[in-house]
Order: C-alpha cells, then structure tokens, then sequence
C-alpha cells in the first residue's frame, strides 16, 4: 500500500509526456471521459452477471463450495505442488543458465559454441513440444520419469536458455575495468568472474531474474497436460468432480492472479532499490 | 524420415493452423496494445488506472489458464464461440498485454519535447500519439515486438492442450500413430525454429531501415 504512491511518483515525469496540466475545459473532458469509462465497464459487468444469471451459474449453490474448507485445502494442495515444481525447475534452470552463460562468455570455442547453440534452439522450441517429448518420447527409450520430473525436466530444459540470455547481459553490462583490475590485481579469470564481476552482474539481473521466475511459475502449469497434481491440474480434477467448471476455473484463475502479481511486485521492488544502490557505488 | 513424409498432410495442415493462429492473435494483441497504451498514456486518471489493472492481470495470468478457463469455462454461461476462434482471441487478449507494456516503453523513450511541440502545433491528444508520438514509439521497439511475436508464436502451441489441432497437435496425433517420437517432434521444433527465424530475420531488416538516428 505505502509504495504505490511512490511508484506512481517516480514514473510520472515520463508518463504525463502526452498532456499539460488540463485546464477548466480539459478537467471537463476528464471528467466526461470517466463517466463513459465507468458506464462501459458498468456493461461489461452487467453484461457478465446476465449471462451467469440467464445460465444458472450464479446460484448460491455453485459458489457455496468456494467457501469452504475442504475445496480449498485440495487447491492449495496443488499450490504447493505449483511452488514444489517452480521452486525445483528454477534451481535447475538457473544452475544451467548460469553454466551456459559462462560458456558462451567463454574464450574457448569448445564451450562458447554449444552454449551459444543451445541457447538460439531452445529458445525457438515451444515448451509444450519439450513435454511432449519428454512425455513420449523419452519412454520409448526406457527413461520413464515420475510425474514430477516430467513437468519439471522441460521446464527447466527451456528456462535455461532464458535465465543464460539473463546471466549473460548481467555480466556484458559490467564495467569492462572490474573484470581488468581484478586481472590486474592477480586474480585467475576464474577468480575474477566469481569474485568480482559474477557479484554484481547478479545483483543487477535480480528484477529480471524474479520476472522470469513468475513466467516459469506461469508455465507450471503445463503440469495439466502432465497430469501433475499442480495447481491448474487440481483444478480440472476438482471441476470434473464437482461439475462447476467455470467456478473452479476462476477461483484457480484468481490464486494464480494473486501469487504472480506479489512475486511481480517484488520484482518491481527490487528494481525501484537498484540504480539508488549503484549511484552510491559510484559516488 | 518416412514417419514424417508418410504425414506430411497431416504437418502441413497443423502448421496453417499454427501460422493462421500466430497471424490472427497478432493482429488482434497489436490493435489491443496499442488502445491499452492509449488510456495508459492519457489524461483519464480511471482509464490509466484501468489500463495498467489490464496489464497486471493478463501479464501475471498463466495462457494456459485462460485458455482452460475460455474453453471450458465459457460455454458453462452461454458464450460458445469456435474453438479456434476462442483461442485466437484468448491469445490476442494476453499478448496484448505484453505488447501495450513494450509500446508504452517506446512511448516514455521518446524525448518530451516531441510531445510539447505536438501539443504547441495545436495537435490534440489523440492527434499527437498518432502522427507524432506512436510512429517514433513503434521504431523504438521493433526488438521487443519481434521478441514478442516469437514468444506468441511458441504459444499458440498450447492450444494443443485444450484440443485446437495445430503443428504441436499433428505432431503428437503422427507420433501415436507412427511412434517415432525423434524424428517426429524433432520437425516439428524445427518448423516452429523456422518461423521464428523468419521472424527474427524480419524484425533485424525492419529495425535497420527504421532506426531514427539521434
């Protein structure tokens, strides 16, 4: 609550650009632009209600599950699996984004050119088309993997590439001096890039870092075609049960709502603490 | 190799359903993101407001989500569009969000002395964001739009999951028959890898003949 007026403040000079202070006949025109905006989203919003009242699915009785407990233990049930298998395939996909990173950062083409490969494939290749395959064709070789691994395999086989592409600018944006006088103070390239430039390439990518984590949470939920128990998955097995689809379906919809735009909120944080704490560093 | 040449109908129709998809939703997230940065822009404190509530909710939506919950959601209260139609809207809807975000980038890039002598000629606000301050937005984003259409692109594959036959689709329909999931899925990937090159290629050459020198 107490940053949002911050925020506001902080991109105003750049988002007022397209208008002046309005005067007495803008201030009109505001506020005859209000009114029509707050009369269309009326509509939308009656428009709703009618179809879920024409069609029955505003009865008391199709929400009244959402209000109790058992319902939502079993969808934060799959929440925790969600979180289980984003947390597990970010590890992985952040271990071997970083590992390519520094591959294709390398001076050594043995390195530099299948990082570089495997970065410009991957990112090319549908998420979907890596379960698939991971769900059919893998066994067919005798890899049968648990559910679990299933989901997270791909995901994170995918993720890598984007968290390398992340890594990489964070290091490239380093001043080219850090990574000299560290050389110049003695230091192994080894040591420099872990001691010296890896600290603060981190640092910077962390808003990006937080962002692509929520488009991997966002993408757990291809555990439904898994047949993951994660959070969509429960979801459709809690619908098939009880019949109220587009209920259920909503009220997933909204948990997924609330946890991606806290963790985006925190990446907005992070990102409004960055350039205070590199202008120290350079004064 | 005959897995894939035995069903190349089969690929062939799943790919223009993939490209008839990427095309339509593009289209539509274009027109959506540049109406969402309009209000973002504006004077109207409430479409501001309502703009930006757009963009967070589509950007933190997972696609698959919305499509589940159009697909099987909707009909439960009467809305009962095509299934191809459904997921070219849903995709337009959510990449739209994405796009108005890089527009509205494009449009806090671009110094404000472009919109004060826009305003100082006696342009209106609709006038000046479209003939002074939207077409130097867009030269500014083309990486990000083309990055954008790329990510649309791989996914539109996900309609496969809620049964829209597409590239994904097929591939998996000719996997169950033929069981070579190798050379099969490994075609498929490299169809979409051509799409987006093809778009990668375009949006390079497009941003070297735009590009404002400053």
């Amino acid at each position: 609550m107490t940053a949002a007026p911050g925020r506001r403040r902080a991109s105003a000079p750049s988002s007022t650009l397209l208008f002046d202070e309005p005067g007495p006949r803008g201030r009109r025109r505001i506020r005859v632009a209000t009114v029509v905006g707050a009369l269309v989203a009326l509509a939308l919003v009656a428009l709703a209600v009618r179809q879920f009242a024409a069609n029955g699915q505003l009865a008391a009785d199709r929400w009244q599950p959402y209000a109790t407990w058992p319902m939502w233990r079993y969808l934060l049930g799959g929440l925790w699996s969600t979180a289980l298998a984003a947390v597990v395939s970010a590890a992985l996909a952040m271990a071997a984004g970083l590992a390519l990173a520094l591959g294709r950062l390398s001076h050594r083409r043995w390195a530099r050119l299948p990082a570089g490969a495997y970065v410009e494939v991957v990112r090319t290749i549908p998420a979907l088309l890596l379960v698939y395959l991971v769900l059919f064709a893998l066994p067919r070789y005798g890899v049968d993997l648990p559910l679990f691994w299933k989901l997270v395999v791909p995901l994170a086989v995918s993720n890598a590439a984007a968290f390398a592409e992340i890594f990489r600018a964070g290091v490239l944006s380093v001043e080219r001096g850090q990574g000299e006088a560290a050389l110049a103070l003695g230091l192994s390239h080894g040591q420099s890039m872990r001691l010296v430039v890896l600290p603060q390439a981190l640092r910077r990518v962390l808003p990006s870092i937080v962002s692509q984590s929520v488009g991997l949470l966002k993408d757990t939920s291809l555990g439904f075609v898994v047949s993951y128990a994660e959070l969509l998955y429960s979801g459709k097995v809690l619908a098939n049960y009880n019949g109220l689809l587009i209920q259920t379906y909503i009220v997933v919809a909204l948990i997924y709502l609330v946890v991606n735009a806290s963790l985006s909120k925190l990446a907005r944080a992070l990102e409004a603490r960055q350039p205070r704490r590199r202008t120290a560093g350079a004064g | 190799m005959s897995a894939i040449l035995d069903h190349l109908p089969e690929f062939w129709q799943g790919l223009v359903v993939t490209l008839e998809l990427t095309a339509a939703s593009f289209a539509g997230a274009a027109v959506v993101g540049v109406v969402i940065t309009a209000m973002r822009v504006g004077p109207v404190p409430v479409l501001r407001a309502a703009g930006t509530a757009y963009v967070e909710a589509f950007q933190n939506l997972p696609l698959l989500v919305l499509l589940v919950l159009a697909v099987f959601g909707l009909p439960e209260i009467g809305i009962e569009a095509g299934l191809l139609v459904t997921s070219m809207v849903v995709i337009a809807l959510y990449e739209g969000a994405y796009i108005a975000e890089a527009l509205r980038s494009g449009v806090n890039a671009i110094s404000a002395g472009q919109g004060e002598a826009a305003r100082a000629l006696g342009l209106t606000f609709g006038q000046s964001l479209r003939h002074v301050v939207l077409p130097q937005a867009l030269r500014t984003v083309v990486q990000p739009l083309g990055n954008i259409f790329i990510a649309l692109t791989m996914n539109t594959s996900l309609v496969a999951a809620v049964g829209v036959v597409d590239l994904t689709a097929a591939a998996n329909r000719v996997n169950l028959l033929e069981a070579q999931p190798i050379p099969i899925f490994v075609g498929a990937g490299l169809a979409y890898a051509a799409v987006a090159a093809v778009a990668g290629f375009v949006t390079g050459r497009l941003e070297r003949r735009l590009a404002v020198a400053r």
